[in-house]
């Protein structure tokens, strides 16, 4: 697949302290890319340096093949965590503004705010000041000024913060619409459940190095761990249970199910198959409750995370 | 992509349209001519006060001295004790009571002299009065020595040195008078700007960083057109506030004085100074041509294309460092620290200007201070009147100029790093290490 952005053993140094210590992630056409981190871990910074607003101390990063430079910047969407809007200027002027320093004319910009106005049912805001809006609202018009200039990439650095569930969902929305128009996002949060659900590949950086990427499907493959969670209905609770901790690694599981069954998590052999462990419990009891355990993102940051 | 016309016209309409910035630009000037006003009305109110002043002089060989006039009364009292006297002064309310003693000299006399009062009398009063007995002392020993002190005054001569420079210009004590208002109001003028605007441009960098929309516009723009934006952004919004203020203040001025001239001519001194001014219209008339004659003799067309070009460069020069502070810092309480280093070099172009170049204009501080960048504009624009060689304004123009590229460059790193920083207070040190980053 073709990689719309590459970032090659970037390095940056803030005097003694290294920000980003030789890290590379291939972000590829039309993917939802998670850029996952602890707090401080290097992630801001390595946005900052694909928008030019600090330049690495080593390192190349690539846009569409060609080496980043002033021109890129109406290629690409920035939505930063820390973000704002003049408080005194009106809604209506500040977009014309922003999408004007995007590279828009005027007419342009005046032209596609009324549409993505129109559409978030917000054109009443046009005259109001930025102070009156709330503090939802106000995203909203940073996400309209963020995709205002159809650009090729998109980043957003938590998007959903100060939006209610109904807001971040529609933001949500707007995003995977996007991406089925064309753009490329990279997508920075602490928010596992929005990762699990939109993103097809995730960068891992802890400590100014990347610990971990590539496509998400392939991550969960990599930490599986061949559990899975078992409901088995028997009349002999302990002495099955008893018998499957002789024979397999047995641990506590908690889920919810109507009758009284025995529940446990199960680790098999890399060597045994789902069907052998079926047919193993189904001599034990009536099985109620059989699914594989799949790592969630949040488990492997956590795991991944703590092992470095 | 050259964003900096964008820039520079949002800076500018979002400071002229903000509602603050119209009330102060028309509010000001009202004020400010208000205020001259009641000065001037209190100062005439003062002076209607007449002040009586009763005299006893048991020497009797001053009491002609004194004569009444518009502003002092004098109350020559005879015949009573000093006891006596002190009582009637302060039963009557006067202001105060001269004592001169009966002695057997003049020179025995003058320590002698005693002026009782409720108060410390002021001072011009008391000037006058020992001048007034001083004259008339000084007259008595003079006869007394044999000399007549009409004779002394007929053989005074007055001399009037004609001024003029090598190269045949004429020039006069009233044209260095002159010369000082010129550069002094030049000065003065960019200094006012300069901590006026370098704060409003300090404020716009904050106010990016607060409200947290730097980093929206800094992914589009790069960080010196931003700057530079809000430098020039600002600073014509403050030329057209300073042309308002000027326009309006001159219109105001011209409507008070008016009121006030003829609140004057109804007054009963009016005729008597009519009088006088028709004696002194020849003179005046010839005072005013030389005045003209003096401002048409400045250097007027080097002055005012020097006065534009100082201001420009001294304005950018602190301008970027204002925009630096802005940048370093996240709110205004925070600025104190670093407005130091500001505000000190202004002063000191302000005090030598004041100081050495009236003294002196082209002397050694003078000339050193005015190719110092930090104070060139305000001292050199002070000397130009006096008459600079164009060679010494062009380089200190030139230093001048040097120095902002170099000071923007620097305010530059400090801004890009400054402005993605928050919630850090920062110290001199870090800001230092900012310039490596």
């Amino acid at each position: 697949m073709d990689n719309l952005l590459v970032a090659e053993n970037i390095v940056k140094k803030f005097g003694d302290y290294t920000a980003l210590n030789g890290v590379s992630i291939e972000v590829p056409k039309g993917s939802i890319f998670g850029l996952l981190g602890p707090n401080g871990a290097g992630k801001t910074t390595l946005i900052r340096i694909i928008n030019q607003i600090t330049m690495p101390d080593e390192g190349l990063v690539t846009l569409d093949g060609v080496k980043l430079q002033s021109n890129h910047i109406k290629d690409i969407g920035y939505l930063p965590e820390e973000r704002g809007l003049y408080k005194s200027m009106k809604v209506g002027e500040q977009a014309l503004y922003l999408a004007q320093l995007k590279g828009l004319t005027k007419n342009q910009a005046k032209e596609r705010l009324k549409y993505w106005f129109d559409k978030f049912e917000i054109t009443s805001w046009w005259n109001k000041k930025v102070q009156e809006l709330s503090k939802g609202m106000a995203q909203k018009i940073q996400f309209i000024v963020t995709v205002l200039h159809q650009p090729k990439l998109l980043i957003f650095d938590e998007p959903f913060s100060g939006f209610d569930p109904i807001n971040a969902n529609i933001i949500k929305d707007e995003i995977l619409q996007l991406r089925e128009e064309g753009a490329t996002v990279i997508f920075s949060t602490h928010r596992m459940e929005s990762v699990e659900e939109m993103c097809d590949h995730i960068a891992l950086i802890h400590e100014s190095n990347k610990i971990l990427d590539g496509k998400l499907i392939d991550i969960k493959r990599q930490y599986k761990s061949n559990i899975y969670e078992v409901g088995l209905l028997t009349e002999q609770k302990a002495e099955t249970e008893k018998y499957l901790k002789e024979h397999f690694e047995l641990s506590e599981a908690h889920f919810k199910t109507i009758n009284d069954e025995l529940k446990f998590n199960i680790k098999i052999d890399a060597g045994q198959t789902a069907n052998e462990l079926i047919s193993h419990l189904t001599s034990k009891g009536q099985l109620t409750h059989f699914v594989e355990v799949i790592p969630s993102v949040n488990d492997i940051f956590i795991q991944t995370v703590q092992n470095n | 992509m050259n964003h900096l016309p964008l820039i520079i016209k949002r800076e500018y309409l979002n400071k002229v349209k903000n509602k603050s910035f119209i009330i102060m630009t028309f509010l000001s000037p009202l004020i400010m001519v208000g205020l001259f006003a009641l000065i001037a009305f209190l100062a005439q109110l003062n002076n209607d006060k007449v002040r009586t002043i009763s005299i006893l002089d048991e020497s009797k060989l001053f009491v002609s001295q004194f004569k009444s006039t518009d502003k002092i009364k004098y109350d020559i009292l005879t015949n009573v004790s000093l006891e006596d006297a002190k009582k009637i002064v302060q039963e009557s309310k006067n202001y105060g009571l001269l004592y001169i003693p009966k002695a057997d000299s003049i020179d025995a006399l003058a320590d002698k002299i005693k002026f009782y009062s409720e108060d410390s009398p002021s001072l011009m009063t008391m000037e006058e009065i020992e001048r007034k007995i001083e004259t008339k002392a000084r007259d008595i020993k003079l006869r007394k020595s044999g000399i007549d002190p009409d004779l002394i005054h007929k053989l005074k001569v007055n001399v009037t040195a004609n001024l003029e420079t090598f190269s045949g210009e004429k020039t006069s004590k009233l044209g260095s008078t002159l010369k000082l208002v010129f550069g002094g109001a030049a000065g003065y003028l960019l200094f006012m700007f300069i901590i006026i605007y370098g704060n409003m441009i300090m404020r716009s960098v904050i106010e990016e960083k607060t409200s947290r929309i730097i980093e929206v516009i800094i992914s589009s723009v790069k960080p010196i057109q931003l700057l530079l934006g809000k430098i020039f952004g600002t600073s014509l919004a403050g030329i057209t506030q300073f042309l308002i203020w000027i326009l309006i203040g001159g219109i105001l001025m011209t409507v008070v004085s008016t009121v006030f001239g003829i609140n004057m001519s109804g007054s009963p001194m009016a005729s008597q100074e009519a009088v006088n001014q028709v004696a002194n219209s020849a003179e005046m008339q010839k005072m005013m041509n030389l005045g003209m004659q003096e401002v048409l003799n400045l250097p007027l067309a080097n002055l005012a294309i020097m006065f534009v070009l100082f201001f420009v460069g001294g304005y950018l020069l602190y301008g970027s460092l204002y925009a630096a502070i802005g940048a370093a810092v996240d709110s205004e309480t925070d600025t104190q620290q670093f407005m130091m280093p500001i505000l000190m070099p202004l002063m000191l172009a302000i005090y030598v200007g004041f100081f050495t170049v009236i003294e002196n204009p082209h002397g050694t501080v003078s000339q050193i201070f005015s190719y110092v960048p930090f104070t060139s504009p305000v001292v050199m624009l002070m000397r130009i009147p006096f008459g600079v060689p164009i060679w010494q304004q062009l380089l200190s123009i030139a230093i001048l100029f040097g120095t902002f590229f170099l000071t923007v460059l620097f305010a530059a790193k400090i801004y890009r790093v400054g402005i993605l920083m928050y919630g850090k207070k920062p110290s001199y040190k870090e800001m230092r290490k900012w310039l490596k980053y």
